[in-house]
């Protein structure tokens, strides 16, 4: 079986691990590291549940292989905030009620970032093209709409970068 | 599903590259964006036997005029073109497109070059390079070049033209006839879908006349489909309201919609008449 040995630094913490070249990066970052917050939706590269962050651009998990990110970063939702330190877009979805099952809110979240790293102000419609590629089944994207724009004056009205919180559990 | 086995090569050069094609030949698939090729291997409707990723082959990833046309990398990422000032400002037909392809995270992988070279009669991109006389540049191992219309480079549905041991390594878009305008009109059920009909228009003026017309069809054949009547209609002409309706029959009769879970192919056909009347006569057609 062939394997090449990867080197990745996930949610801040470089990683070197040997993977078959077939595994997605979605099930090396479940499988492999543990990180069960990325999610596998629909097989079909559609839902974007498996969002993640690669050299900071959100991509679909599910769609690359995870030696394609060899020499790169990558950030899961858990590099994002943990519960004692949220980010100001984890707590944007609660100020706002904007995840119900739960099932897309960490790649939502994560495509989020992607937009206020690029356009701090968004309107109402350019967070919602930059959601083009997430899709949700319970919310009607209302409220995450909200959560998004709620984050984002959170995040200007206190300046600066946002250190990203979290840790790799593996 | 989990994709079957294959080898993997990571080239660091182009002549790497070639290397690893050389020994698997026609089972060695080249990887860019992945967007197109991984799905399909996913579902094992593909199982190369050597995936070939080229991503960390410098030099690839440009887009650039030179001597009046334009030259666009294997490894240029729509996002790219999606921001590009210099395709806002001189190429108003593809700036119209790249937004509209996909969502933004299909986006910020896959490549305007694989995009053609998947061959995917609901591309977008194939439109655009056909309503621009556009070509795909192909390099074999030898470094020897050969420089293929769109229109014959894309044979069939997910077929292209390339030959054993080549690879596509730009997209080229030849100096136009006068200034160019253009938009691409795009009917999808949902944003990021396919097109359920797809238009490309691009038209190269000068004080109002038409030099050359480009309209071309996304999703209404088992290819991407040049109106050449349409556009030789347009050719040496003004853009007026009897012109346009002229145009925009003759696409609508050059399209081959299929009746499925989009639309059936009357309404399709229609779609086509009205997308063509409505690019033909919008301000970014008519702006001098």
């Amino acid at each position: 079986m062939e394997e090449r040995r990867i080197n990745v630094v996930v949610n801040g913490e470089p990683k070197s691990v040997d993977v078959e070249p077939r595994i997605l990066l979605a099930h090396f970052l479940r499988e492999v590291l543990g990180l069960t917050g990325t999610h596998i939706g629909c097989d079909t590269t559609n839902c974007g549940v498996c969002t993640v962050l690669v050299d900071g651009l959100p991509m679909k998990s599910c769609t690359m292989f995870a030696v394609m990110t060899d020499g790169h970063e990558v950030t899961t939702v858990e590099g994002l905030g943990m519960p004692s330190e949220l980010h100001p877009i984890q707590q944007g979805f609660r100020e706002e009620h904007g995840l119900q099952c739960g099932f897309c809110t960490p790649g939502m979240m994560l495509a989020s970032k992607a937009i206020l790293d690029e356009n701090p102000n968004p309107t109402e419609e350019e967070v919602r093209w930059g959601l083009a590629g997430n899709l949700c089944r319970c919310t009607g994207y209302q409220n995450i709409v909200k959560a998004v724009l709620w984050a984002a004056e959170k995040m200007r009205s206190e300046g600066g970068a946002y250190v990203l919180g979290g840790r790799s559990r593996r | 599903m989990y994709p079957s086995r294959f080898h993997y090569e990571a080239p660091r050069t182009l002549d790497e590259a070639f290397e690893a094609i050389q020994a698997y030949g026609d089972e060695a698939k080249i990887l860019a964006g992945g967007m197109s090729l991984i799905p399909l291997i996913k579902l094992r409707f593909a199982a190369p036997a050597c995936i070939v990723d080229i991503n960390n082959i410098p030099g690839l990833d440009y887009h650039e005029e030179e001597g009046g046309s334009l030259r666009i990398g294997a490894l240029c990422r729509h996002r790219t073109l999606e921001r590009s000032s210099l395709l806002r400002n001189n190429y108003p037909v593809m700036y119209a497109t790249a937004p509209l392809i996909a969502d933004p995270m299909v986006r910020n992988r896959g490549t305007l070059v694989g995009s053609i070279c998947h061959a995917d009669p609901q591309g977008d991109w194939a439109s655009v390079m056909l309503s621009l006389g556009g070509e795909i540049i192909a390099r074999n191992a030898e470094g020897r070049e050969r420089t293929i219309p769109v229109s014959e480079f894309v044979v069939g549905p997910f077929q292209n033209s390339l030959q054993t041991g080549e690879i596509a390594v730009a997209a080229r878009v030849p100096a136009a006839q006068g200034t160019r305008n253009g938009t691409y009109l795009k009917l999808e059920r949902r944003v990021g879908d396919f097109a359920t009909v797809g238009v490309a228009i691009n038209l190269e003026m000068s004080g109002g006349t038409v030099n050359r017309a480009g309209i071309a069809l996304t999703g209404v054949g088992s290819n991407n489909i040049k109106c050449t009547s349409a556009e030789q209609a347009l050719a040496g002409k003004s853009l007026n309201a009897s012109t346009i309706d002229q145009a925009a029959r003759l696409a609508a009769e050059a399209s081959e919609p299929k009746s499925d879970v989009r639309g059936s192919a009357e309404y399709k056909r229609h779609i086509v008449y009205t997308f063509v009347q409505r690019g033909l006569s919008s301000r970014e057609a008519r702006a001098a």
